[in-house]
């Protein structure tokens, strides 16, 4: 056990992967002698030689489509977009080929590739930068998105998404890199990735998030619990596939759900988790389904991310009108 | 005449080939690293006047005050996000003397200079930088519309638009062109090869700048392209492409001025890929240079930078020395002390704004927010 940030856990699962299995390659745009712009490869080039750990060219969709070559050949990609923002540059190779190929090939090849790339605002990034699109990407059939909430899970979700035959969106939140720590197990372990975690148990409502909005759906379960409260929060870990199943068993003993993001309120994950819940467990809520979201706007300018980003307090509000319906 | 045979030889030569292609762009050179004249024929051929040269100067010593303060106050968290700029001042702003108000300017983050220069106001560019929807809007003091899009975030994007509005010029019979502005990371983008190639395949009114300034943030120019010169890119396209020494002004005006004729004049767009060199980190957002190149390389890079030569050659013509500079910097100083206090008591932006400005016609969820965030006074 070792007290990590999130992004050193990052990095010890990339070195972990590295060692393991000289099939895994990481390339990106700086990740290299600069070890990435927030140095989550830092030391690995010059631990693992240039040929297992370089520079690409600037070009996302580039970068993409080299990964999907490389896997062709054998290897195991570990792709980095800089910032996630940049999406659509490499919309095509992540939601029009990798996550398609399988399929495509009738179940005879798989595309055994990670993306990785940081999230999430909080930081003032110039625009394009923090961006919220898993939602975009889980949208896509064919892809895993991974967005861990703590270190532990980093490094676990990250081994996993690494030894997964199928395509996998691993998300890593900007603003948890280095302002979280956590105790992070030595060595090698994996955490599953279609298995929700329960981050608090609670007995009175259900908080489900994700990624970025656990940290925030925690600090509001302890501020209701000041209150009486007991909150129960769903890390979901995954956005997709979802566990319902972890979801539907705190639905059933809270009767009581509000679904906390950090994007914007349309589509989305929240949206498919409250119809999940819905449909399946309808009978066992006892208030309508609480949401908390960003406003349907652009990511804002940089100067009102604060103004603009749902915050514990607003969790707070949320789950109290979700309890005291009757 | 060559036989065939000879042709065939020539086609499967493919040492001998890269050695064309290593040959064919010798570099437009006036001013060596002194100040001294290379070519008389060529600056004649620049029209440059001694008011010109003051003005170039000028707009030089303005973008180096602007870096100097942008990236003090970066440190100081007064700024937001800023890319500096020494040593790219010929590329960027001898070359932006060759355009008029009537020109479309499509810059990089890094561009900031250029657009002030066509009259968006200081304070604006500051807000920008920190990320205030005030700085977005691309007007002049007086409110005049400005011809640039905002600074382009998204790498390479800045060209295909560029060859949309290069198109719109052409089919409005305008004389005027769209000018953008990338870096050498950015000619590996797809974006890159498809602005160019669409403004050629419409010979659009255009001109694209390619700053090779030696990185993509810790990526050297040699990891983007085993192409020997980056204007060769604009050969795939069929469009006249020239190599530029980047350091140096009067050649940087000199090319932009001629592409700048010849794109307007419907003839189709022209490349200019400008040897200079990015003296300072990526950003004022933690990137630090000597984790991928070394001190001395940044000091030899200095001894080039075009403020040296420039002051050097009009000293000799005896039309600036260190009294004119010294004034003109604590003008342009003074001038930025007070943009910073427009900047500073400029109302914050409200949510309910950024609503509004989301679609046109809002949605009755959307309706609802605004209503939210006007009831909270966001
Ligand atoms: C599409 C896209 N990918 C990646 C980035 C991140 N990024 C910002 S600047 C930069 C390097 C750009 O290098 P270059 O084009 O040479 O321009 P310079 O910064 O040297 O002016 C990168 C990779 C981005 N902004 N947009
Ligand atoms: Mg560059």
């Amino acid at each position: 056990m070792a007290n990590k940030t999130y992004i050193a856990a990052i990095q010890d699962a990339l070195d972990l992967a590295l060692d393991k299995d000289e099939n895994t390659l990481i390339f990106g745009e700086d990740v290299g002698e600069n070890g990435g712009v927030f140095r989550a490869t830092d030391g690995l080039q010059a631990k693992y030689s240039e040929d297992r750990v370089f520079n690409t060219p600037l070009a996302e969709s580039g970068i993409g489509g080299l990964a999907i070559g490389l896997a062709t050949t054998g290897y195991r990609p570990i792709m980095e977009i800089q910032f996630f923002g940049f999406l659509f540059e490499v919309m095509d190779s992540i939601a029009g080929q990798m996550s398609r190929a399988r399929y495509r090939f009738n179940g005879t090849r798989n595309m055994p590739i990670v993306v990785r790339s940081p999230y999430g605002g909080g930081t003032k990034t110039p625009e394009m930068h923090a961006d919220n699109l898993e939602g975009i990407v889980a949208q896509v059939p064919g892809l895993r998105v991974v967005m861990p909430a703590n270190p532990a899970d980093a490094k676990g979700l990250l081994l996993s998404s690494i030894e997964s035959d199928d395509p996998v969106v691993y998300l890593e939140n900007l603003h948890l890199y280095r302002s979280m720590k956590g105790e992070v197990a030595d060595g090698y372990y994996t955490t599953p990735l279609d298995k929700a975690a329960i981050a608090r148990e609670g007995s009175d409502v259900t908080i489900v998030s994700y990624g970025g909005a656990v940290p925030v759906s925690l600090k509001a379960a302890d501020e209701l619990a000041k209150e009486g409260i007991e909150a129960e929060v769903v890390d979901l870990r995954t956005v997709s596939p979802i566990d319902i199943e972890t979801i539907g068993e705190s639905v059933k003993k809270t009767g009581r759900v509000v679904v906390v993001q950090e994007a914007q309120r349309m589509a989305g994950v929240a949206a498919t988790v409250m119809a999940e819940i819905s449909e399946r467990f309808i009978l066992s809520l006892k208030a309508p389904i609480g949401r908390v979201a960003a406003p349907d706007t652009v990511y804002p300018f940089a100067q009102a991310e604060n103004d603009w980003m749902m915050k514990a307090d607003d969790v707070v509000a949320k789950a109290k009108e979700v309890v005291n319906y009757d | 005449m060559a036989s065939i045979a000879d042709a065939n030889k020539k086609v499967l030569d493919f040492d001998g080939q890269l050695q064309a292609q290593d040959d064919f762009f010798p570099t437009l050179k006036l001013l060596d690293n002194d100040g001294k004249l290379l070519d008389k024929a060529a600056y004649k051929r620049s029209e440059l006047t001694d008011e010109d040269l003051v003005e170039i100067m000028k707009k030089m010593l303005f973008s180096r005050q602007l870096d100097i303060r942008s990236t003090k106050l970066a440190k100081q968290g007064r700024f937001g996000f800023f890319a500096p700029t020494a040593g790219q001042e010929a590329s960027q702003m001898a070359s932006a003397y060759a355009f008029g108000k009537e020109d479309w300017l499509f810059p990089g983050y890094r561009d900031i200079p250029e657009i002030v220069d066509k009259g968006w106001p200081v304070w604006k560019a500051i807000l920008w930088s920190r990320g205030h929807a005030k700085g977005n809007e691309f007007t002049t003091e007086d409110g005049e519309p400005v011809n640039s899009w905002m600074p382009q975030i998204i790498i390479g994007a800045q060209y295909v638009e560029a060859a949309g509005v290069a198109l719109g010029l052409k089919k409005r019979k305008e004389d005027a062109v769209a000018y953008a502005y990338t870096g050498d990371g950015g000619t590996s983008q797809g974006d890159f090869y498809e602005g160019v190639n669409f403004a050629s395949a419409y010979k659009a009114n255009a001109v694209f700048f390619v700053q090779n300034n030696g990185y993509a943030i810790s990526t050297p120019r040699e990891l983007q392209t085993a192409a020997p010169h980056l204007a060769a890119k604009g050969w795939g396209s069929g469009i006249p492409s020239l190599v530029v020494d980047g350091m140096d002004p009067l050649a940087m005006y000199l090319a932009a001025k001629e592409a700048r004729a010849w794109a307007a004049a419907g003839n189709g767009p022209v490349l200019i890929e400008t040897l200079t060199n990015r003296l300072e980190p990526h950003s004022t957002a933690g990137d630090d240079p000597l984790r991928y190149r070394t001190k001395e390389d940044i000091a030899e890079w200095w001894k080039k930078e075009p403020l040296i030569r420039m002051r050097k050659f009009m000293s000799e013509k005896g039309i600036w020395d260190d009294e004119k500079e010294e004034d003109y910097i604590a003008e342009v100083d003074s001038y930025i002390d007070d943009q910073i206090k427009i900047a500073d008591n400029i109302d914050k932006q409200k949510i309910s704004d950024f609503l509004k400005n989301t679609l046109e016609v809002p949605g009755q969820v959307m309706k609802e927010q605004i209503e939210h965030f006007e009831s909270e006074g966001k």
